[in-house]
């Protein structure tokens, strides 16, 4: 390995956060950015092609030195570290809804859900997943809530822009051209 | 639970009735979910939905949610019976008839559209679960400065500096002259006593100190002020004048 693709390896294993291309670059100032860049292939290769029991990820918007899924049982069986919990079905349906319209109200996710939301959120905003982005024009100004980097990480997406754009999906929304003659 | 076999009117043609009571609440996420489900059960078109038969399976249905939870499925059930009502009256005028259904199934495919960005998010959240990294924790406060590396020697050196530094104080010694304001009163009564006029220049010709002019000075501003004479400077910069008071005053007098 280059002496660059090492001094990046130190630092990602240095932190337990996914650190961003660009703060991977101010450890090495007099590197170019495509130097940065073809370091971080290296060290990438370096684990896939050699055979590691870690992976480098691009995650959350950054790169994370992340353990191989072979051995996720394994580590867990042994109590050395534990999954975070899944989240229930009804967070996982808030977070959809947050992902694809925020900035947005409660009042808007529950209209969607077509069930109360209060306590959803809360447990959201307190796991990191959401955050209050601002506030609404409407009656009252409500908070509007967004996702966080936290979102990304949780759902190993780079970025918002790797989830399927609404067009995309398999039900589009389309205009309701169905039955405009009353049944007789 | 006895409720399928006695109900009123089935709308449905061939309605499950053994299966339709399995249900547990928390299987649903909510009234759209159950809708949607029963929508997918009965394979019915959700463009052209038989609203009749649904929102009869739907209110079979939440009879055995526990009632605290049922509100938002209550709702639902009222809307549904309200629109399998519209859809019974009589249409007025056929081009401005609106099919009741609309909204609701806009609201349903706008949940199943949700729905499908749950199943992406439920296996990208498993992907990540299966991966380990650096003690997954919470962002962490600011690292905690690293303990000085200094020696007693760099100590002792660096207050040997800062003593060598005010070793050597730039001081001054002050010497207290005080001014003799009294003494030059004196020389100024005396000398009008025997003149009508007097100059700045004549009154300090003979001072040697500089305290002896300012005490001059002082010594004709405070008889100034007292009223025993005038100080008076014609021009900028010219001599100034002095003349007793009380002799101006008398020949303003006279």
């Amino acid at each position: 390995m280059t002496p660059l693709a090492k001094l990046l390896e130190a630092a990602l294993f240095a932190s337990s956060r996914p650190i961003t291309t660009e703060e991977l670059a101010t450890l090495s100032p007099d590197d170019s950015p495509a130097a940065i860049a073809s370091a971080i292939d290296e060290l990438r290769e370096h684990y896939d092609v050699d055979g590691h029991g870690v992976e480098l990820q691009e995650i959350g918007g950054g790169w994370q030195i992340l353990t191989r899924p072979e051995y996720t049982e394994a580590i867990e069986r042994a109590q050395l570290a534990s999954r975070p919990q899944r989240l229930s079905a009804a967070a996982l349906e808030t977070l959809a809804i947050i992902a694809y319209r925020q900035p947005i109200s409660r009042a808007e996710i529950e209209e969607i859900r077509g069930v109360g939301i209060g306590g959803v959120l809360k447990s959201l905003h307190e796991r990191g997943l959401i955050d209050v982005v601002g506030r609404g024009e409407g009656l009252g100004r409500p908070l509007l809530y967004g996702t966080t980097p936290v979102f990304l990480e949780h759902f190993a997406l780079r970025h918002l822009e790797e989830l399927p754009r609404a067009d995309e999906l398999a039900i589009a929304l389309r205009p309701i051209v169905a039955a405009t003659v009353p049944p007789e | 639970m006895d409720a399928v076999s006695s109900r009123p009117f089935t709308a449905a043609t061939e309605a499950p009735v053994s299966g339709s009571f399995a249900v547990e609440l928390p299987q649903f996420s909510g009234p759209l979910d159950l809708l949607l489900t029963l929508i997918r059960e009965e394979q019915v078109d959700i463009y052209d939905i038989p609203i009749a038969r649904i929102a009869e399976q739907f209110v079979e249905r939440i009879r055995t949610l526990a009632l605290n939870d049922a509100a938002e499925y209550l709702e639902m059930a009222a809307r549904l019976l309200r629109i399998k009502i519209q859809l019974l009256l009589p249409a007025g005028q056929q081009e401005q008839w609106e099919d009741p259904r609309a909204e609701l199934v806009r609201r349903l495919l706008e949940y199943q559209q949700m729905r499908e960005v749950v199943d992406l998010l439920e296996r990208r959240g498993e992907e990540r679960r299966s991966h380990f990294s650096r003690a997954y924790l919470p962002a962490q406060p600011a690292p905690p400065q690293a303990p000085l590396a200094l020696s007693l020697v760099e100590l002792l050196t660096a207050v040997d500096r800062v003593l060598r530094a005010v070793s050597r104080p730039d001081m001054h010694d002050v010497i207290p002259r005080a001014l003799d304001v009294p003494g030059a009163i004196v020389t100024i009564r005396a000398v009008l006593a025997i003149r009508a006029r007097a100059l700045l220049s004549e009154m300090i010709a003979n001072a040697r100190e500089p305290w002896q002019v300012l005490s001059m000075l002082l010594g004709l501003l405070e008889l100034a002020k007292l009223g025993e004479l005038r100080v008076q400077q014609p021009r900028p910069f010219s001599n100034v004048e002095i003349t007793p008071a009380a002799r101006d005053a008398a020949s303003e007098a006279a």
